[in-house]
């Protein structure tokens, strides 16, 4: 996945500033994400990384900073304006976040029926293409989530996700419970689903294989900022000893976990 | 540490809740009426709410007429009063017992229910997904429930009726050797149009207090299973005080004199 160039990116989280209660989580975060750029942002747990993705997503509102997509402020958007936002993205949950009232294929394909307002026989049909497309045989659409395991639940989500055609997915925690194998899989599917659609990725994890596999750009979020971004390549030689204890996995070094999640 | 503070922040924190759950009122009922509606959501609703609790509401209102029958005929023996029984049962069925026990119970098993799925739903991020999807939730999730409860509970109450009055007829021909034909014409003689339309519109307003009460709690439930626990215990209490309370403002608007 190569980044092209071009002035306005993506994604821009400009200056964001997030908090719960006395809790500071996001500090004056700042981040760009070019067009047809696969960035992940890595940190420890609770250090906002979800928050992050949520408030670029929608889901939370910061209490100042700007997020913009394509150059378009989308912050204080009306619920029509942010719904139209959001038929650019794709989203694949931690957990699945799969829709346990549908069945398989209704899940993959409900951004078509309901935010695209396709037909049910054709969105049946995109749903099973997609359901392939992620290596999954087409009796699983027939299937309820509860019936499938982690792995493919996580296949599924990803079958959502692309289903729509997004211009950009977020993966949250895309390999979090996973065995070695099946992450693998997954990284590989996102990598795949990503170049074909040519869409714009932001994931965020703390799997540093995950990490390395599916990012053009790594950015490291602590105490709510970026500390560090650069080519995955540079990782390794980033000179920043947060970075270094982080993917070398050290409990000595300037990170002290945090006690209480945000 | 000033006694009055922990006072003061329980109070805001009531009138935060009345705050946010009006806010949550307003935008579902103002989605209720907005295209786009989803049909298919809301005869499954329906469904959920009509056809699967008309066992309970039937057994609940069939027990209530016929102990009815029993009480009244018992007490107004005392007084040679007993030829006023069919007036006194099919009054407080129609008026009273019908809704509120209809009203209670579909509390306890549809707003339970909602809140516990919907509370799912939070917790597991599915909510989250609707958004990402741009569906929003008010009008996918809460929407179809309130049209639903708001609609089927009339209906519910109106078979309720019947049944709760067959209930104290059984009681009172079969056991306490009423003429059937009497007892049936009496029913009718006394029966006013106003106390029937009085009880439907309690089973509407019930309805969509339930609904609400199941949808609210659920929707801003928060912590995994317990808080979905404790938003399933709230759903039920809430929704039955407020049926409670607003049968009697609905009483004293109707029969005030």
């Amino acid at each position: 996945m190569n980044a092209e160039n071009n002035s306005t990116p993506k994604i821009r989280a400009a200056n964001l500033h997030k908090r719960f209660g006395r809790k500071v989580v996001l500090d004056g975060l700042d981040l760009d994400v070019g067009v047809g750029e696969s960035v992940v942002v890595i940190g420890g747990s609770g250090t906002g990384k979800s928050v992050l993705l949520k408030c670029i997503l929608g889901l939370l509102e910061p209490e100042d900073g700007d997020v913009e997509i394509d150059g378009q402020p989308v912050i204080g958007l009306s619920t029509a304006e942010r719904e139209k936002v959001n038929r650019k993205f794709g989203m694949l949950f931690q957990g699945g976040a799969l829709f346990d009232s549908l069945k398989v294929w209704e899940n993959v394909a409900f951004g078509l029926i309901q935010g695209g307002h396709a037909a049910r026989e054709e969105a049946r049909d995109i749903a099973y293409s997609k359901l392939t497309d992620v290596g999954l045989a087409a009796e699983v659409g027939e299937l309820w989530p509860a019936e499938l395991s982690g792995g493919m639940q996580k296949r599924v989500g990803l079958a959502r996700a692309i289903a729509t055609t997004p211009e950009i997915i977020f993966f949250d925690e895309p390999t979090t419970g996973l065995d070695p194998i099946m992450a693998d899989v997954i990284n590989d599917l996102i990598v795949k689903c990503t170049r074909d659609l040519g869409a714009t990725a932001l994931s965020i994890t703390h799997d540093l294989a995950s990490a390395r596999k599916i990012a053009d750009r790594i950015a490291m979020l602590y105490k709510g900022k970026i500390i560090w971004q650069g080519p995955t390549s540079e990782i390794d030689s980033s000179g920043n000893e947060f970075v270094d204890q982080f993917i070398h996995g050290r409990a000595e070094g300037p990170i002290r976990m945090e006690v209480r999640a945000p | 540490m000033n006694i009055f503070q922990p006072i003061g922040r329980a109070f805001l924190r009531f009138l935060q809740a009345v705050g946010q759950l009006a806010l949550f009122a307003v935008v579902s009922v103002s989605h209720c009426v907005r295209p786009p509606i989803y049909p298919r959501l809301i005869g499954r609703q329906m469904i959920e709410i009509g056809y699967y609790s008309l066992p309970v509401v039937g057994l609940t209102t069939l027990f209530s007429g016929m102990v009815l029958a029993l009480q009244s005929y018992t007490g107004f023996a005392r007084f040679s009063a007993e030829s006023a029984v069919p007036n006194v049962v099919v009054l407080s069925i129609t008026r009273e017992l019908g809704p509120v026990l209809a009203g209670l119970m579909v509390a306890g098993r549809i707003g339970a229910a909602m809140a516990a799925e919907i509370g799912t739903m939070r917790v597991t991020e599915q909510i989250d997904a609707l958004t990402t999807l741009s569906t929003n939730p008010h009008k996918y999730l809460v929407a179809p429930r309130l049209i639903a409860g708001l609609t089927m509970l009339p209906l519910l109450v109106l078979v309720g009726d019947i049944i709760g009055v067959f209930g104290g007829y059984l009681i009172s021909v079969y056991k306490l050797g009423f003429n059937p034909a009497i007892y049936i014409k009496n029913t009718w003689q006394y029966l006013e149009y106003l106390d029937v339309v009085s009880g439907l519109v309690k089973a509407a307003v019930f309805g969509f207090i339930v609904a609400l009460m199941g949808c609210y709690n659920g929707y801003y439930s928060r912590g995994g299973a317990q808080g979905v626990g404790a938003a399933t215990t709230n759903a039920v209490v809430s929704a039955s005080i407020l049926i409670l309370i607003s049968n009697y403002l609905i009483t004293e608007m109707f029969f005030a004199r």
